[in-house]
This record gives C-alpha cells, sequence and structure tokens, in this order.
C-alpha cells in the first residue's frame, strides 16, 4: 500500500513539475517585465513557444555529427531524470530511495556535457566561445556545489537528499552559520547553472558575452523545443532544490498509513509549494533587474566566491565538532 | 547570568548574528565598487548593533543595549553617510585593482577564518559554547579586516577595512560578559576621532595626487629623509 501510495506521489510530482516549470519561467519573465514597467509577454507564453516549436520541422546543418542531434534528448533526459530526484509537495517518493545528492549533481552535470559537445559540433567560432565559457564557469560552480553537499552531508550524516530534507525540518539543527554560507554559495551556483543575470543573460540573442544561447544558437524546431524545455526544468530543479533545503517548512511527511488526512497534506504542501516558488520567482526578478551582467572574466570571481564560501561551511563544522567531539568541549 | 546551551534559541541567534557578520566581512572583501563597499560596511555595524541587543537581552545587561545604541547610529548611520558625502565631495568614480586579487584575497580570509578557530577554540576550553564560538568569529571578522587593509591599493577601502576590523573588535567585547561601559565608550568616542582623521587624510591625499592610491606614498620620503 505504502509502496503504491510512494508511486502515486511521484507520478503527481511529475505531473505537477513538468505542468509547472514554463509557468515558472512565464512568472519570472513577467514580472521581470512588470519591474522595469513594461506589460511582458502573458505567463503561459513559454508553454505556447514549446508548442509552436514542438510543430516545427528542425533545420540541421550538414556539417554536423550525431552528437548534434543527441544532445537535446540527452540533455532533457538528464533533467528529467534530475526532477524525479527533488521533492516538491510530499517527502518519500518511490525514487526516495535515488535521490542522492552527488547523483542529482552528476545529473545537472550530464546535461551540461551534451549541450557543451553539441555546441562544438557546429564547428562554428559562436558556438565553440559558448561552449568554452561554460565550461569556464563549471570548473568552480561544480566544486562549490559538492562543497555545500559535503557540508549538508556534515550536518545530517548523508547525502540523500530526502533523509537531508527530513532531518533539516525536524528542526533539530538549529540555525546554523554553515547553512547559512551553504545557502549564499548554492545561490550563486543556481545563477550559475540557470544562466541567469549576472552570469549569463537568458534575454539576447546579440550580446557578445551571452553563453547559453551561443551553444544553442544553431538549433531549431523541435530540438530547440527540447532544449528550451530543459531549461525550464533545470530553473524548477533549482528552485525546488534551494526551497527544499532551506525552507523545509510544509513538505508532506512519508507516505505511511496516514489514511484520508495524506491527501489534505499532499493539498498543503502543494500549495506551500507554490508559494515558495512563486516567492523565489518574483525574488529571482528583482535581483535581476537590479543588477548588471558581469564581464565574462569576472563570472569566475564570484563563483570562486561561492566555492570559498562552501569550503568556509564546511570548515566551520568540520573544525567545530572537531573541537566538540575530541576535547571534550561543551560544544555539542 | 543565563548559561547559553548549543542548541538553544540564544545560541543560535548570536551565533547566526556573528555568522553573518562574518559573511559579510567576505562580501567587503570581494567587492570593488566604493559605494557598495559602503552599503555593506553599513549592514555589518547593523548587525553588530543587533547583537549588542541580543547579548544585552541574553545577558541582561542594560549597558549593552546602549553599545548597541551607540553602534548603530554611528556606524550604521553616521560614519556611512559621512562617507558618502565625503565620496560625492571627491568626486570618487574610479574603482581601482586591489594589491592582491580577489579570488586570492578569499582564499587567504578562508585560511584566517581557519587558523582564528584553530587558535580560538583550544585556548578557551573553560568558557561556554557561546563565548568560544562568538570569540572565534570575531577575531576572523577582525583578521579579515586587517587583510582588507594589506590587500586594497585604494585607501577608501582601506579606511572601511580598518572600520570593519573595529566591528569584529566590538563584538568580541559584547560576547564576553563584564566588559566595563567606560572602555566601550572610549572605544566608540576613538572610532569617531579616527574617522575625522581618515576624512582629512582622504581629501588631502586627493588633492595631492588626485587619486587615492596608496602606491602613490611611496614617492613620499617626508622631509628627514
Amino acid at each position: 500500500m505504502s509502496a503504491l501510495l510512494a508511486l502515486a506521489a511521484l507520478l503527481l510530482h511529475l505531473a505537477l513539475m513538468l505542468a509547472s516549470a514554463p509557468l515558472l519561467l512565464g512568472v519570472v519573465r513577467s514580472a521581470k517585465a512588470r519591474m522595469v514597467g513594461r506589460q511582458g509577454p502573458p505567463l503561459l507564453q513559454p508553454w505556447r513557444d514549446l508548442l509552436r516549436l514542438l510543430h516545427k520541422q528542425p533545420v540541421v546543418a550538414d556539417s554536423v555529427s550525431l552528437v548534434f542531434r543527441a544532445a537535446p534528448a540527452l540533455c532533457c533526459a538528464a533533467m528529467l531524470a534530475a526532477i524525479t530526484l527533488v521533492p516538491s509537495f510530499t517527502l518519500g517518493m518511490a525514487t526516495a530511495q535515488a535521490s542522492d545528492l552527488l547523483v542529482l549533481a552528476g545529473l545537472l552535470a550530464l546535461g551540461r556535457a551534451a549541450l557543451v559537445l553539441a555546441g562544438m559540433d557546429t564547428g562554428t567560432a559562436f558556438g565553440g566561445i559558448g561552449a568554452s565559457r561554460e565550461m569556464l564557469f563549471a570548473v568552480f560552480a561544480e566544486p562549490a556545489l559538492l562543497l555545500v553537499v559535503f557540508t549538508l552531508a556534515l550536518m545530517t550524516g548523508t547525502t540523500n537528499l530526502d533523509a537531508v530534507i527530513t532531518t533539516i525540518a525536524s528542526g533539530q539543527l538549529g540555525l546554523r552559520i554553515s547553512m547559512a554560507l551553504a545557502l549564499v554559495s548554492l545561490a550563486i551556483v543556481a545563477l550559475a547553472e540557470c544562466g541567469r543575470v549576472p552570469v549569463d543573460n537568458p534575454a539576447t540573442h546579440l550580446e557578445l558575452t551571452m553563453v547559453h544561447e551561443a551553444m544553442v544558437l544553431e538549433y531549431s524546431g523541435r530540438h530547440l523545443a527540447l532544449i528550451e524545455a530543459a531549461a525550464c526544468l533545470r530553473l524548477l530543479i533549482w528552485f525546488s532544490l534551494l526551497a527544499g533545503i532551506f525552507a523545509p517548512f510544509g513538505i508532506a511527511p512519508k507516505a505511511d498509513g496516514q489514511g484520508p488526512i495524506l491527501l489534505l497534506l499532499w493539498a498543503a504542501g502543494a500549495a506551500i509549494w507554490a508559494v515558495k516558488m512563486l516567492v523565489l520567482a518574483l525574488g529571482l526578478a528583482a535581483f535581476e533587474t537590479s543588477r548588471a551582467k558581469l564581464r565574462v572574466f569576472r563570472v569566475p570571481e564570484l563563483l570562486g566566491m561561492a566555492l570559498l564560501l562552501g569550503l568556509l561551511a564546511a570548515i566551520l563544522l568540520f573544525v567545530s565538532q572537531g573541537f566538540a567531539h575530541g576535547f571534550g568541549g561543551d560544544g555539542a | 547570568m543565563t548559561q547559553l546551551v548549543y542548541g538553544t534559541l540564544g545560541y543560535d541567534a548570536a551565533h547566526m548574528l556573528g555568522g553573518l557578520m562574518l559573511l559579510l566581512s567576505f562580501t567587503l572583501l570581494s567587492q570593488r565598487r566604493m559605494t557598495a563597499l559602503i552599503d555593506i560596511y553599513a549592514l555589518q555595524a547593523t548587525c553588530l548593533a543587533l547583537a549588542a541587543f541580543w547579548q544585552g537581552h541574553v545577558q541582561s545587561a542594560p549597558a549593552l543595549y546602549l553599545t548597541g545604541a551607540i553602534a548603530f547610529a554611528a556606524k550604521a548611520v553616521l560614519i556611512p553617510a559621512a562617507l558618502r558625502r565625503l565620496m560625492l565631495r571627491l568626486q570618487l568614480t574610479e574603482t581601482m585593482e586591489p594589491a592582491l586579487g580577489i579570488f586570492a584575497s578569499m582564499a587567504l580570509g578562508v585560511g584566517l577564518v581557519v587558523l582564528s578557530i584553530m587558535v580560538v577554540l583550544p585556548v578557551t576550553m573553560q568558557s561556554q559554547a557561546l563565548t568560544r564560538e562568538d570569540l572565534a568569529l570575531a577575531l576572523s571578522v577582525v583578521l579579515l579586516g586587517l587583510l582588507m587593509m594589506i590587500s586594497r591599493r585604494s585607501a577608501f577601502a582601506q579606511v572601511i577595512g580598518f572600520m570593519s576590523l573595529e566591528n569584529g573588535l566590538i563584538l568580541a567585547a559584547i560576547g564576553v560578559a563584564g566588559m566595563p561601559l567606560v572602555v566601550e565608550l572610549s572605544l566608540a568616542v576613538l572610532i569617531l576621532v579616527a574617522f575625522v582623521v581618515f576624512g582629512a587624510f582622504l581629501r588631502r591625499m586627493d588633492r595631492q595626487f588626485h587619486s587615492l592610491d596608496t602606491t602613490n606614498l611611496d614617492r613620499v620620503g617626508g622631509q628627514h629623509r
């Protein structure tokens, strides 16, 4: 029975995520437009774009190899797999056992690698520039992510995302400096991974400093639809991850014989999750309108800061725990 | 005095405010623009004031409320306002490259934090947890302020570094029970006097060199050279 419920939770979660991912992007775009005094596109515009692109035949250059054709599907598949691992409204989904933070980092890296290879496969200078920049950022962003994972593992004793959120939601950790440092670090990494403003500008095709758009410039039709869908999903993954780890309140516990009240818990969890996403979307829009894009060679500085803050978070825990246990202090 | 135990709200809030100040010190290290430096400094001073209020509440020491009020009025309002005026008056718009790269100074900063934890925690084995961790954080803020003073070439950023160093000193002072008010008051007056001197110094430097780059001072030998 509980296995069936876990499966049902997973399916509901997947449906919710797939439906809301383009919508989330629509909310961010619309809020950004409102904040600078424009009316902006309707909220459903990303959905319409996706459907429009799906109906179009892709145009593929003669010179490209199989990599170019396979990359959009691979990228989108990696994001789809990742989205099943990040809880939204309930814990204890059917994939809870597999929802390891390291697996998540690996899937995100896989999606990134697919696009980078595709960018280089076309042989255009622009794709190559975008690919090399993407890798330059990844060199800093991925270790920062791993250090945050390490910090969380030190605090909760596991890298399983479901278990991490359960421990944090129980409140037994209290407020920790390391959590604050990890939050800042992870937020910077999220901005870089999703290609948002201080790192990359998602709204332009013209800037010489663009990164993500430069890699996918040669794509059209349903290939482009897959890539856009993957981008929406990536934003949703990061938002859910941040909300899950740093604001885990309201999330429904594992389905375990609660009876009909479970539905109520799920509904409440979904509503609270939606509110969290809305808050994050508005926060992102406000942040983006108040910031200018960084020069490309300043970005490693920003990501280096994320890396060092992650390192600091881990070190603080490591050192203070070492002293608390090793010297019999009154720390823990 | 109430004992603060690890994992309680009193401990957590004090710990968090100290940690926030440390985080802001790192943000100071990573910034180039002067307006951002002033804003972050004001924010750090606000955190300090909140920490003082909190400690006053937890230790039930009314004198600490005064400390907090002074910190807020002088360092979160007056000094930033004066710095902004100075910036407008001197028309400082240049952003100077730091003498040490941003990443290098941040990495050094992490090293300094580790150093201060390794120094403070074993030395203060007998004290209660709050004092120990607070002291380690305060020492880190002090060392990061020092680091900022040596890693920047702009005299303006060096002044901010000094001011944030002093924030760390006060943070250390409020964490320890029984700091005499006289000492704190004189420290507060000292910082205001220091600020007046800095203002005169920056103005003088700007008139002499039309820049706040301290490498210019290498050429100044004085009369007795």
